[in-house]
């Protein structure tokens, strides 16, 4: 295994589903329903057994917006609310009226979430003003329950191929090219149709620990469905928007405040008070979290000690055996009990990922991106605050949509000479006798990335990063180096990471306001609705670098009073409250 | 440039006793996200799982899904 061999191999498929986290197996399974006679083929660059966000299970369902608790309008205006008003609802109002039936399927499968005395679904409260987290105390159940319906319906599962590049022909997708992770030979998938749930964008900024892999989202999601969309001439949405998330300090993953949350737990500063009144991430409670440091009321925690022991034992069961379960090993090391003491916190580095904020390769209510036959789910689309039900759900009209497009249509030519350049790319790295390893390419971008475009971001410090982000561009390639195919696949991981990062810089510096609370916080600016109430589009420019422009936000389905606009900016607790 | 061998410590270790390598197994090596776990073959030909790449996100496939109870996951020193 790891050799590098040399050889290219060419398929045919009707779709392509990349990805088989969450979104991807969600979307084959539907466009197999729909059309069974399709051949559908689910393509990861692990193995959908294991791989996504949901490996080992979720916690609980954070978005989902059940009858009886929340209305779809209700769900659609609060995440509104919580984008700055930047978002086209009918993509939110489409997965707030179809999420429930989506839950009722993923019961059939036998995934289990929470139910009352009555079997009713047991919602708790989360977010700023509504109701929509669903617990999973079970949640280990996930992925299993998953693959097996993947094979149920069978669909053609390719695992340990990554994709690089999409293919495009006579103005729409034609296909995608893949390399095989343990021997470097190609892949050319021909499809009518290509869907991509590859994920969110988690190795852009370097963790505190300096770990390469220590992220929050799974370290194998290292942003190829924005580079793929952005090389294919697709637009990308609000990539300025970024993802920053509020996690055990070190550990880097959820601590988690949504499971803790409703039995009592809360994030409360070194004094143990309580000083946002909502844990529900959000750029806004972001920006709280960075003030209360910046004000010398640090460290943050997670306060779990003053709960009954009941209450830390289940909290500790669900959070220490589904989701992130080495989150027990670690707390055990550090001699942390939550009955005793606080989970200290700390601010992530960025990402870029749709759960918690608006950015990603644009997509409509159907998930269908600017490139005809082309989709996007889950993290890496732009519908906000997907989630995991997001994903399924959004993936689930990828699916469908993308049998209905299919029915019309045949293979899109394609230029071969595409293909040899991106065999030439992809293997330049393994023609040199020495360099650098990819490793060093990828500790350098993302320490850059850190240090200059993590907010609050200032324009002279961004400009420093394009310029150093260039350099270390032409080392990689005219030096980059490697020895087998594992390292090539990092060396591919490497060159992701690097155009994610310019396009996180370039979006940046032409949204000229602030928005999102930390998310994109120019100390240079301040909001500005006249200019700026708009999605900007980031697409591949004539000259090879990111472009933009300006688009409208669509007219709102669900109107938004004036007075609940700011909501998300009222997280702070008053004083009289703190002090009790 | 030419490349140094700085050692670096592996978060996940597996205990050759129980490991089944030599029967055929690779679970480990196949759920694993990251890629990160290979199968030795020893000088007399027995083999056993271990970690080839330090490049993990600790979340436990490997571990989880072996069927003899053979792989430990630690956290990688940096963060622990
Ligand atoms: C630690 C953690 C905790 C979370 N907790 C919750 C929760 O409690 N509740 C909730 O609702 N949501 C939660 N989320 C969010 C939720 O899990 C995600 O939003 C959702 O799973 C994303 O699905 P996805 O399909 O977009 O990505 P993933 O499920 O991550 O799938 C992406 C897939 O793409 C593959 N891939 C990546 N690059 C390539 C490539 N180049 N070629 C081929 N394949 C590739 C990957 O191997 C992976 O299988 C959590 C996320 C994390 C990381
Ligand atoms: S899964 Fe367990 S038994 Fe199988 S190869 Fe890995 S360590 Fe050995
Ligand atoms: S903990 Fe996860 S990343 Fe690390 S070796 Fe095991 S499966 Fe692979």
């Amino acid at each position: 295994m790891d050799e590098i061999l040399d050889g290219l191999t060419q398929i045919d498929c009707d779709i392509l589903v990349i990805g088989g986290g969450t979104a991807g197996p969600m979307a084959a399974l539907k466009a197999k329903k729909k059309n069974p006679k399709a051949n559908v083929v689910l393509l990861d660059k692990a193995n959908v057994k294991r791989s996504g966000a949901i490996s080992m299970g979720m916690d609980g369902l954070n978005n989902s917006v059940i009858p009886g608790y929340a209305t779809p309008e209700q769900y659609t205006k609060e995440i509104t609310i919580a984008n700055d008003g930047i978002c086209d609802q009918a993509a939110v109002l489409r997965y707030a009226e179809e999420c429930y039936g989506i839950i009722r399927e993923l019961d059939d499968f036998g995934i289990r979430f929470q139910k009352d005395q009555n079997g009713e679904y047991d919602v708790k409260k989360v977010h700023h003003i509504g109701t929509y987290v669903l617990p999973m105390p079970n949640g280990d159940t996930v992925k299993k329950a998953l693959y097996r319906q993947l094979r149920k319906a069978r669909i053609n599962i390719i695992n340990r191929y990554m994709a690089t590049r999409l293919l495009t022909g006579e103005g729409r997708v034609a296909g995608a090219i893949c390399v095989n992770t343990r021997t470097a030979e190609f892949l050319v998938v021909r499809a009518k149709a290509v869907i991509m749930g590859l994920g969110a964008a988690g190795r852009l900024g370097l963790p505190t620990s300096g770990y390469l892999y220590g992220t929050y989202e799974n370290a194998s999601n290292s942003g190829e469905g924005y580079a793929m969309a952005y090389h294919a001439g697709a637009g990308l949405a609000n990539l300025e928007c970024y993802q920053i998330n509020p996690l055990i300090k070190d550990y880097n993953g959820p601590a988690c405040a949504y499971v803790a949350g409703p039995m009592g737990g809360y994030t409360a500063n070194a004094k143990g008070e309580r000083f946002i009144e909502c844990d529900y991430w959000s750029g806004q409670m972001m920006q709280e979290f960075y003030d209360e440091l910046q004000g010398g009321k640090g460290p943050v925690y997670l306060k779990l000690n003053h709960l009954a022991e009941e209450t830390v034992a289940e909290i500790e069961r669900v959070l220490h055996i589904v989701e992130r379960p080495t989150r027990g090993h670690f707390h055990a090391g550090r001699g942390t009990d939550y009955r005793k003491q606080m989970i200290e916190m700390h601010i992530s580095e960025i990402g870029f990922c749709s759960g918690h904020s608006a950015s990603g390769v644009f997509v409509d209510e159907h998930a269908r991106t600017t490139i005809p036959g082309l989709y996007a789910a889950g993290d890496m689309a732009n519908v906000p605050h997907n989630y995991m039900l997001g994903a399924f759900t959004n993936g689930a009209f990828a699916g469908m949509d993308a049998a209905d497009f299919i029915a019309d249509v045949d293979f899109a030519d394609f230029d071969m000479g595409t293909v040899d350049a991106e065999r030439t790319r992809v293997m330049a790295p393994t023609k040199r006798d020495d360099g650098i390893p990819p490793n060093q390419i990828e500790y350098k971008t993302r320490r850059l990335v850190n240090d200059y475009l993590q907010p609050p971001k200032v324009t002279a410090k961004m400009e420093l990063a394009q310029k150093r982000f260039e350099e270390v561009r032409e080392d990689m390639e005219q030096g980059m180096y490697v020895r087998d195919s594992h390292e090539l696949m990092r060396a591919l991981e490497a060159s992701t990471i690097l155009d994610c990062a310019d396009m996180a810089a370039a979006a940046s510096l032409y949204r000229t306001e602030s928005r999102w609370g930390l998310y994109h916080n120019r100390v240079e600016y301040e909001r500005d609705d006249e200019n700026w109430f708009c999605h900007t589009i980031l697409t591949k420019g004539e000259d090879g670098k990111p472009a933009h422009r300006k688009q409208d936000v669509k007219p709102y389905v669900v109107e938004i009073a004036e007075d609940e606009k700011d909501a998300y900016y009222k997280q702070r607790v008053e004083p009289s409250v703190a002090a009790e | 440039m030419p490349l140094a061998q700085t050692a670096t410590s592996v978060p996940v270790t597996v205990n050759d006793d129980l490991c089944i390598a030599d029967k055929g197994c690779t679970v480990c090596v196949d759920v694993c996200p990251l890629d990160v776990l290979r199968i030795a073959e020893a000088a007399d030909g027995s083999k056993t799982a271990y970690m080839k790449y330090d490049e993990c996100w600790y979340c436990m496939p490997c571990e989880a899904d072996c069927p003899t109870g053979a792989v430990t996951v630690n956290l990688p020193y940096l963060l622990k």
